[in-house]
């Protein structure tokens, strides 16, 4: 049976690993091989590596680091930040990543979903979405520009439509992040994960909130998506991937050993 | 480990540039274990290498326009060493692939078809085991716990060829072979210790074992 996926996330910043709370406050964590290495040999399904800079100052960010990752991890991983077009993503491709993820530039410009579909293959498209709940008007709203406070914005989309639209231009992945719980480590967004699963027939992954084992099992179980990724609860400690294998497995959760 | 990374040295493996994106991570792979490894599209140097990989990310339509191009189509046809064939690369095995209604290599029978999920998430993307339906030295120490890691739509149905299978939604060929001619659907490249015992597998494969196969 095809197995659940976990999936640590490790935010970018000059090639070094950081972390922030609800996207702010970024903290240095450690170089980036290492900790992809040991991640890849702790048990991790895959990795995916975000620049958070990237896409928010508009500047030409080296990515020599993807080769490095390449060269040492035999898992599959996904670079996502700044790809604005076919160009950009073949040269993270050929650097060795084995997906792309696109975010605020899929807003901006939702043809280019279609145009990396054509070039690459779906397999190889994941499509982003920050997604905020506003407890006024009740309604999950996408977010761009979310890797830099003084340019967030809220756009036009509700999250579901999104969802729906993103897969017609040919998405082959979607990473739904909940910014109401990221970095808060109270659990995944179970309703909208619930919500957005009924709607989304590509693999679905779930982003934001993880901050004990049983949070997993409840968003593979209950949310039934295919992968959960995390963040914090990895980069500190809190949780070893190994130990969270075991219990994930205990729960009937099928999980690779 | 040593010991292996020695030997292996000695053996020399091209990859055969198709000109789609994506060769690093087997090239590193192939690196890793320690081969004298190369990325080729020259006649010469693929038909003189002790094994070959077809890799693969992209269409089967696309990279047979590339092959085609290149003037690799009889060469990769009449090679004599052990040649794996990765993803798309096993699929450009067979007679047809329908993404692209366009015709392959033709080194293993079958034919490349939409992958029939009844009703699973499409791709088939993530982890998941095999079932090995022949003994071949090519699945040496494969377990029915081991997980391999799969990204793909387009499948090929199960044959006299298939040497393992895999189960979403249908059972598919996960491995085929025939003769000197083997294809992985999933990427061995990024299986972890799995991958790595099958790629090794791959390495250590001499002409004599795959004799009768």
């Amino acid at each position: 049976m095809l197995a659940k996926r976990l999936i640590p996330c490790l935010d970018v910043r000059d090639g070094m690993v950081v972390k922030g709370v609800q996207f702010r406050n970024h903290e240095v964590i450690g170089d980036i091989v290492p900790l992809a290495r040991r991640y890849a040999e702790e048990g991790a399904d895959e990795l995916v590596f975000y620049d958070i800079t990237a896409s928010s100052d508009g500047r030409v960010v080296d990515k020599s680091w993807v080769r490095r990752i390449a060269e040492v991890i035999d898992i599959p991983f996904c670079v996502a930040g700044g790809i604005k077009s076919v160009e950009d993503a073949g040269r993270i491709l050929e650097l060795g990543a084995d997906k792309i993820s696109v975010n605020s530039p899929a807003l901006a410009r939702p043809e280019l979903i279609q145009e990396l579909n054509r070039a690459y293959g779906q397999q190889c498209v994941v499509v982003g979405i920050d997604s905020f709940f506003d407890k006024d008007t009740g309604l999950y709203q996408v977010y761009q520009f979310t890797g830099d406070e003084s340019r967030t914005a809220k756009t036009r989309w509700q999250t579901v439509d999104w969802v729906k639209e993103v897969q017609r231009l040919g998405a082959g992945e979607i990473v739904l992040n909940c910014m109401n719980q990221d970095g808060v480590r109270q659990g995944y967004d179970l309703a909208q994960l619930k919500l957005v699963r009924d709607a989304c027939k590509v693999p679905l992954i779930a982003s934001g909130g993880a901050g004990e084992m049983s949070h997993f099992q409840d968003v593979f179980l209950q949310a039934d998506v295919d992968g959960a990724l995390a963040a914090s609860v990895f980069h500190k400690g809190i949780i070893q991937i190994s130990d969270l294998k075991q219990f994930l497995l205990a729960a009937k959760v099928e999980i690779r050993p | 480990m040593t010991d292996l990374l020695a030997k292996n040295s000695q053996t020399s493996l091209v990859i055969v540039d198709t000109g789609c994106a994506n060769i690093t991570s087997v090239y590193c792979a192939i690196e890793r274990l320690g081969c004298r490894v190369a990325i080729s599209s020259d006649a010469a140097v693929i038909q003189s290498a002790d094994k070959v990989i077809i890799p693969g990310v992209g269409t089967a339509a696309q990279a047979m326009a590339n092959i085609s191009a290149k003037n690799l189509v009889e060469v990769l046809q009449n090679l004599t060493q052990p040649t794996l064939g990765i993803c798309l690369g096993m699929q450009l095995m067979t007679d047809y692939s329908a993404e692209g209604d366009v015709a392959c290599l033709g080194l293993i029978p079958g034919q490349v078809l939409p992958l029939e999920a009844k009703g699973l998430r499409l791709p088939h993307m993530g982890w998941n085991t095999l079932a090995k339906t022949v003994n071949h030295p090519l699945l040496h120490g494969l377990t029915a716990t081991d997980y391999v890691y799969f990204v793909h739509s387009f499948a090929v149905a199960p044959s006299e060829f298939m040497l393992a299978s895999c189960d979403y939604g249908s059972q598919f060929a996960a491995i085929i072979g025939k003769g000197n001619y083997l294809g992985m659907q999933f990427h061995p490249e990024r299986s972890s210790s799995v991958g790595r015992k099958l790629l090794q597998n791959f390495i250590t494969l001499s002409a004599t074992d795959l004799a009768g196969n």
